[in-house]
């Protein structure tokens, strides 16, 4: 059996997970990363993805947005802006969600015509939530 | 000399004012109780992600590149000054003494020649600072529909207050709300947001080397705008668990106040029907005497 690793992960509402776990899905800004134990400790900032987890008792989904995870030697705390079970989450949120990242699309767009950064943040963000959505409807 | 109806009629309204004091209290202390768990969930959250941002602040926060939110605007002509207060009265001095505070600090800053700008959250705040710098407010967020303050509420105000700080609206923003510490105690505080500021924690461990993905200034400028929104929403919890607590204990006070006024009324009362059935008495003994 592998080691385990201290897992947790807050919003700022409230805790929705504390576990110990053998390893956990990040979906990091630059791409995912799977955290095991022993992993060199780091922080990355997510983008809107699925974070899953693996562990003695079984497997765990979450669907998070906008936040960071810190992988250290005591463990891996992730804060996400928004988190919820996968299972919970409906197709009003996701709707509710893409609404409010095309909407900062539009505001990027309009705000900072000749920079093309903020507005391809956006547009990633966007297309992230998209992908999130279209993922868990399988 | 009230007659005996008019004290009867004290009593019966004292009374039914003690019932409404004392339902209110009871009120607020199961809403203190959610109050107070709802700052309590949201606790974890906070302390992280302060302590992450003030190890990330302390390692980017010297150099020239280092995001405005953080260093500032270079500045601090302009002040912004967020009230955060209730929405509803009958809760002591909760929402004087926030509104006390903000008065104090923002005619400070005027004595200093700063221009100052206020933005209130909660009506009462707004009522009571509108007399002396009803001038200077630039906007209001009303909270009267929400039951239940949730991250997005502050996350709207942050999206709000940003916005002004890009548009080079204010360069200094400070908050002010009161913070729970017992529900007889709430201490009017004031918290300056932006540029951030990090508590250096005590004791605390030496910092370990991280990873950074992307790097290290990428996630600041990712996180500091998430900050503006956490320590806002802290602040809301805070102000509602001390509203609860402020309301508890005042009316609380207003309860035993009238179980007070009752006893002198009843005293009162009972004094003038003895004196009623007296005068009585002598005029008919009087009147036996006459004849």
């Amino acid at each position: 059996m592998a080691d385990t690793t201290q897992f947790d992960l807050v919003s700022p509402e409230r805790r929705l997970a504390s576990a110990a776990v053998t390893a956990v899905q990040i979906p990091g800004a630059d791409g995912d990363m799977t955290a095991m134990a022993g992993h060199a400790p780091t922080i990355t900032t997510l983008r809107p993805g699925v974070l899953s987890t693996e562990g003695p008792d079984g497997t765990s989904e979450y669907v998070v947005t906008g936040g960071f995870a810190e992988i250290t030697a005591a463990g891996v705390t992730v804060l996400a802006e928004r988190a919820m079970p996968k299972a919970e989450v409906t197709a009003d949120d996701m709707a509710a969600l893409i609404k409010e990242a095309e909407e900062a699309l539009a505001h990027a767009k309009e705000t900072f015509v000749n920079e093309p950064g903020p507005v391809d943040d956006a547009a990633k963000l966007l297309a992230d939530m998209v992908a999130v959505g279209d993922h868990i409807r399988i | 000399m009230p007659s005996l109806k008019d004290l009867k009629n004290r009593i019966e309204s004292v009374k039914s004012t003690r019932k409404i004091t004392k339902a209110m209290q009871m009120v607020a202390a199961a809403k203190l109780r959610r109050a107070q768990e709802a700052a309590e969930q949201s606790r974890p959250y906070t302390e992280r992600f302060n302590a992450v941002m003030a190890g990330l602040a302390a390692s980017v926060g010297g150099s020239d590149s280092a995001p405005k939110l953080l260093s500032g605007t270079g500045s601090d002509k302009v002040q912004l000054l967020i009230v955060m207060t209730s929405e509803r009265g009958l809760c002591g001095g909760f929402n004087s003494n926030i509104a006390k505070l903000a008065r104090s600090h923002a005619q400070k800053l005027q004595a200093e020649g700063k221009d100052v700008k206020i933005l209130t959250v909660g009506k009462k705040g707004r009522d009571q600072l509108k007399r002396d710098f009803g001038s200077l407010f630039i906007d209001h967020v009303d909270l009267t529909e929400v039951k239940r303050v949730g991250y997005v509420d502050a996350q709207a105000i942050a999206k709000d207050v940003l916005a002004r700080f890009d548009a080079g609206e204010f360069d200094v923003a400070t908050l002010f709300y009161s913070k729970f510490v017992n529900v007889v105690s709430q201490i009017p505080t004031a918290q300056q947001i932006i540029p951030a500021t990090f508590e250096e924690e005590e004791g605390a461990e030496p910092s370990t080397l991280f990873d950074y993905e992307p790097s290290e200034e990428a996630i600041l400028a990712d996180l500091l705008p998430r900050g503006v929104a956490t320590q806002i929403f802290a602040g809301l919890l805070e102000n509602g668990a001390s509203e609860q607590g402020a309301r508890m204990s005042a009316m609380d006070n207003a309860t035993r106040n009238a179980g007070e006024m009752i006893d002198k009324l009843t005293i009162e009362f009972n004094r003038s029907r003895q004196a009623v059935i007296t005068n009585e008495l002598i005029e008919i003994i009087s009147g036996a005497e006459a004849l």
